[in-house]
């Protein structure tokens, strides 16, 4: 490697550019101006992010790569990008009623979200061990600190230590399997590693070293048995924040996960099925039982994200361009989901704090019927039903694990499906079974109605033209298998 | 051609928009939802009646088809009838205004969402008819879960958060291990289209599996003894109109279910598995015959009735000849017609007296003697008594059965004498004997409304009963096409078999 390519291809790396710039401006003003204008602010970095989104719409064509092949812009990158900054720009654009009412309105937030984002964009495009370090520690630096935003309360400083420290734990396990990775195969660059396994097949040392890199990677989706810190995480960040962690940061984790096995590692499939298979199986099952008994609706989305991360990771396991394809499908829907039943989540307040109770839903059918059906409809896609967006999510990874002969992972899945159906209809039940609840403080402000009613109408009409989506999911997971 | 299948499917969600935009809060406004949903169903039974003017039943195949881009590959948008589905699209659009009508006064809370739950359910039900995709299909089939969980458990009795729960989970389960099969089918044959299926053979192993998956959907659906247990809940807790759709339409798909995928797509395995089937449906016909006699709440007799019923499609199906098809069909049609009345006959006196108890009832001919007439025609078409629709159900199905197995055909015929017993016995306690209680003195006969809900399910046992011509014209030519589907594959196979063994022996 004498030939060190210097130049950036400036167009296909625009957006990584403009939003490290434009974050690091925005924080100037920040510290400027203060917290009076956190809401301009935040207006600002959706504006970003928008901005951001569209290099990456006008930004070139085919397989790039930059800074000496240590990060790759392709198909796969710029449809994980969008998806990332959707979700990223979604999470803002909530937080600003709930962070206006909690007199948390700081200019920080949407600067932090903004860094974090930049992180995710990073992982996105890595295709170097390091590069991709240097994604992830932005990006969970940023999250550690959004955990624990609302400093003054309890709860919300726990979930930021617990993160911390268990992130922190999970970045060595990380960095350890890079090291041995490059102890072993001489190379940080996927490329390089990835014609190294070609040749020389793995070896023990390599094995180890795959083995804790997938482990820090499951903790960043938080699959089983990784994924302690997220009931925790979720029930004490602010809302907001736990609405953030559940969409882009798993997105572009699943990303990076997307580009190991199939990169570097995508000679040893035989070696990491076993393991893909072990903690989807694994989170499937957590994620539909544990969820049974929670009462705590944050927590309980921590439980129902793992579950669905579980049955990502089975799109992992079929290892065909239709399961990326369906990984791909599954998680812009699930962002549309996640991010709707949030809103609703974000409404439940009385007396000025949050409430987070499961059972404060009660008849919300009588009282606000509007909300009651969209977030209905938001759980029975959750579950899968047709001709709901969440059961098309389902339908691509499972036919990808049918068409790669994984019945058993297929009956698995479906089986924790049916389980896990039981607590979203638990919540349907409680909205539309029993009797009110006392009122929410106050309906839904602007921007959430219209976060949520669109988030629904994507669930409810996903399946009058749903060709776009495959499509574009299709040529992105193809660019992943050159 | 106007797509009128499509337009069938989808015009009640029209009737839907309608409510949302016009119906406002308070008692106008459930009554312009009442009336636009009743509108509404009565447009779409005449398209069906259009459709069935159109069809030309001596055509093989597949009907008034639509095919338009839809999941990009194979996967379309396919629509179209042949017979057999034809005449379940014409019962559920004749079904669907009499259980509006039926609502029209019962239910008082939330009419417009019960409207709209009706109106959308209905979309669902014609689809799972009309889909000549088989993910179209699942789609509509498994949808259909939402509306009746929220109207079993909104509109429902006092149990009803357990019996939308048990409903929607057992009917879940067997669906996803249906899904599971459709899409191993979609990875085998490279196609979804249900007549390039029932065209493809499977291997036979792999049938067998195919079948099981099925079954586990369709036998709850039906449902089969011993996946039956969520009926009789279901049934006890959904409102009237609730009962009488699930009675009259959800049940059927079970069977249709049958007679589409399983029997020719895996004939191979149907062949095999025959004798279990068989073996099932007269457990069903008597074991819950004689669970019917026990039973002190109306509604929960009727449904034990249904399941001892759907005994009888089964065994027809699976005897898969001439007679037992058809009696199968015709048998599902005429339960459709005499359920779904018997239900909306429960229906005219728990609205009065706010009870299904046997015991609360007694001597209310007296007061009420048309619907001491009424439920007359619907109890002994229960029976099967010849001049109903249930005898020619019953009665072929059993021929059908007695071709293929004697002992079969024997033991189902009990059935028939129990369901005699336990029909005729409710009947006996709820309209015979003193008029004793102090309640039921001054309870009144059937208004117009109810009489005008009932007379088209009167006429349609007793003219189908008498003259059943219609229907066998209607299904004669898919029927015989299906069969002979059947024989083809299972002369394939059998060709197929005998060289590999007599190759095997040297």
């Amino acid at each position: 490697m004498t030939d060190v390519q210097l130049y950036i291809d400036a167009t296909s790396f625009a957006p990584e550019l403009a939003l490290a710039i434009g974050a690091m401006m925005l924080l100037l003003v920040g510290v400027f101006s203060g917290d009076r204008f956190s809401e301009t602010i935040t207006w600002a970095c959706v504006a970003l992010i928008g901005l951001t989104a569209f290099f990456v719409v006008t930004g070139g064509a085919g397989r790039v790569l930059a800074f000496n092949g240590g990060m790759v812009a392709d198909p796969f990158g710029r449809f994980m990008k969008l998806t990332v900054l959707a979700g990223s720009a979604l999470a803002l654009l909530m937080s600003l009623e709930f962070l206006r009412d909690e007199k948390l309105a700081r200019f920080e937030y949407p600067l932090l979200v903004t860094l974090a984002t930049l992180g995710m964009l990073i992982m996105v495009s890595a295709n170097d061990l390091i590069v991709l370090y240097l994604g992830l520690e932005l990006q969970s630096l940023a999250l550690y600190v959004l955990a624990a935003f609302a400093r003054d309360t309890v709860r919300s400083s726990e979930a930021g230590l617990k993160y911390f420290v268990l992130g922190a734990l999970s970045s060595g396990m990380l960095l350890y399997g890079a090291s041995l990775i490059y102890g072993f195969t001489g190379s940080t660059n996927f490329d390089s590693i990835a014609s190294t396994i070609g040749a020389s097949g793995m070896s023990v040392g390599l094995m180890i070293g795959l083995v804790f890199l997938l482990a820090g990677l499951a903790f960043k989706i938080s699959a089983v048995p990784f994924h302690m810190w997220a009931p925790d995480v979720y029930e004490g960040s602010p809302t907001p924040v736990t609405a953030f962690f559940a969409g882009a940061p798993k997105i572009a984790a699943i990303a990076l996960f997307l580009r190991v096995v199939f990169g570097p590692f995508a000679g040893a499939q035989h070696q990491w099925f076993q393991i893909i298979a072990l903690i989807s199986v694994s989170s499937m099952i957590l994620g539909a039982v544990a969820a049974i008994g929670q009462s705590n609706i944050k927590r309980l989305m921590a439980y129902s994200s793992i579950g669905h991360m579980g049955y990502a990771l089975i799109g992992f396991a079929a290892a065909s361009p239709a399961g990326v394809q369906g990984v791909l499908i599954y998680l812009v829907i699930y962002l549309a989901m996640t991010a709707g039943t949030f809103v609703v989540i974000m409404m439940m307040r009385r007396n000025g704090q949050p409430i987070e109770d499961i059972a404060e839903l009660s008849g919300l059918s009588e009282r606000d019927p509007t909300s009651a059906y969209l977030l209905a409809i938001l759980m029975f896609s959750l579950i899968g039903i047709p001709p709901l967006a969440g059961f098309w999510g389902k339908w691509f990874i499972f036919l990808a694990a049918i068409d790669a002969k994984l019945y058993w992972l297929a009956v698995i899945g479906f089986v924790t499906s049916v389980i896990g159906a039981y607590y979203y209809l638990n919540i349907i039940r409680l909205m539309f079974f029993e009797a009110p609840a006392q009122e929410f403080e106050k309906p839904l402000g602007t921007v959430n109605a219209i976060l949520l009613a669109g988030s629904t109408a994507f669930v409810l009409f996903f399946v009058v033209l749903p060709a776009p989506l495959v499509a574009a999911a299709q040529v992105a997971a193809q660019s992943l298998f050159k | 051609m106007m797509p009128l299948l499509s337009a069938i499917v989808f015009f009640p969600l029209i009737g839907v928009l309608l409510i949302i935009l016009m119906a406002r809060e308070g008692e106008e406004g459930d009554h312009l939802a009442r009336q636009i949903s009743l509108w509404t169903t009565v447009v779409v039974f005449g398209f069906s009646l259009y459709a069935w003017y159109l069809f030309d039943p001596t055509k093989h195949g597949f009907q008034l088809t639509e095919n338009a881009e839809w999941l990009g590959g194979t996967i379309r948008y396919r629509m179209g009838v042949d017979g057999i589905s034809l005449p379940f699209v014409i019962l559920t659009a004749f079904l669907m205004p009499l259980c509006i009508l039926a609502s029209w006064e019962s239910i008082e809370k939330r009419v417009k969402e019960y409207m709209i739950a009706f109106l959308i359910l209905e979309t669902l039900m014609i689809g799972v008819f009309t889909a000549l995709d088989i993910v179209v299909f699942y789609l509509f089939f498994e949808g259909g879960l939402i509306p009746m969980f929220l109207i079993i458990g909104i509109w429902g009795g006092p149990r009803r958060v357990y019996a939308s729960f048990k409903f929607f989970l057992y009917t879940l389960l067997g669906s996803v291990l249906m899904l599971i099969a459709i899409m191993a089918m979609y990875v085998t044959a490279g196609t979804t289209d249900i007549p390039a299926l029932m065209a493809y053979h499977f291997p036979r192993d792999m049938q067998t599996w195919l079948f099981l998956a099925f079954l586990a959907s369709f036998a709850v659906k039906l449902p089969m003894w011993p996946v039956h247990t969520w009926l009789p809940d279901a049934h006890v807790e959904a409102p009237t109109a609730g009962s009488v759709i699930l009675a009259g339409i959800l049940l059927k798909m079970g069977g249709y279910g049958f007679l589409r995928f399983s029997l020719p797509m895996f004939p191979d395995a149907s062949v095999m598995f025959a004798p279990m089937m068989f073996t099932l449906s007269v457990v069903a016909i008597v074991y819950t015959s004689l669970v019917a006699l026990a039973q002190e709440d109306i509604k929960k007799l009727i449904a034990y009735s249904s399941v001892a019923h759907m005994g009888f499609v089964t065994m027809g199906l699976f005897a898969l000849n001439r007679q037992g098809v058809d009696g199968a069909v015709v048998q599902m049609i005429s339960h459709g017609f005499i359920s779904a009345a018997l239900f909306l006959c429960v229906g005219v006196i728990y609205d009065r007296m706010h009870t299904r108890e046997i015991k609360a009832y007694g001597g209310i001919v007296q007061r009420m003697p048309i619907y001491a007439a009424v439920f007359m025609v619907f109890t002994l078409g229960n029976v099967g008594l010849p001049g109903t629709t249930g005898f020619i159900g019953e009665f072929l199905s059993l021929v059908g059965v007695f071709q293929v197995n004697t002992w079969v055909a024997i033991f189902a015929t009990t059935g028939i004498i129990l369901s005699a017993g336990y029909a005729l016995w409710l009947y006996g306690r709820v309209m015979f004997g003193a008029l004793e209680k102090a309640s039921l003195q001054k309870i009144p006969d059937m208004g117009l409304r109810e009489v005008i809900v009932m007379a088209p399910l009167v006429a349609a046992t007793l003219y189908f009963g008498v003259y059943p011509k219609p229907i066998f014209n209607l299904t004669g030519t898919a029927v015989e096409q299906t069969l002979a589907g059947i024989k083809s594959k299972l002369a394939d196979t059998a060709s197929a078999e005998t060289p590999t063994h007599t190759a095997a022996v040297p």
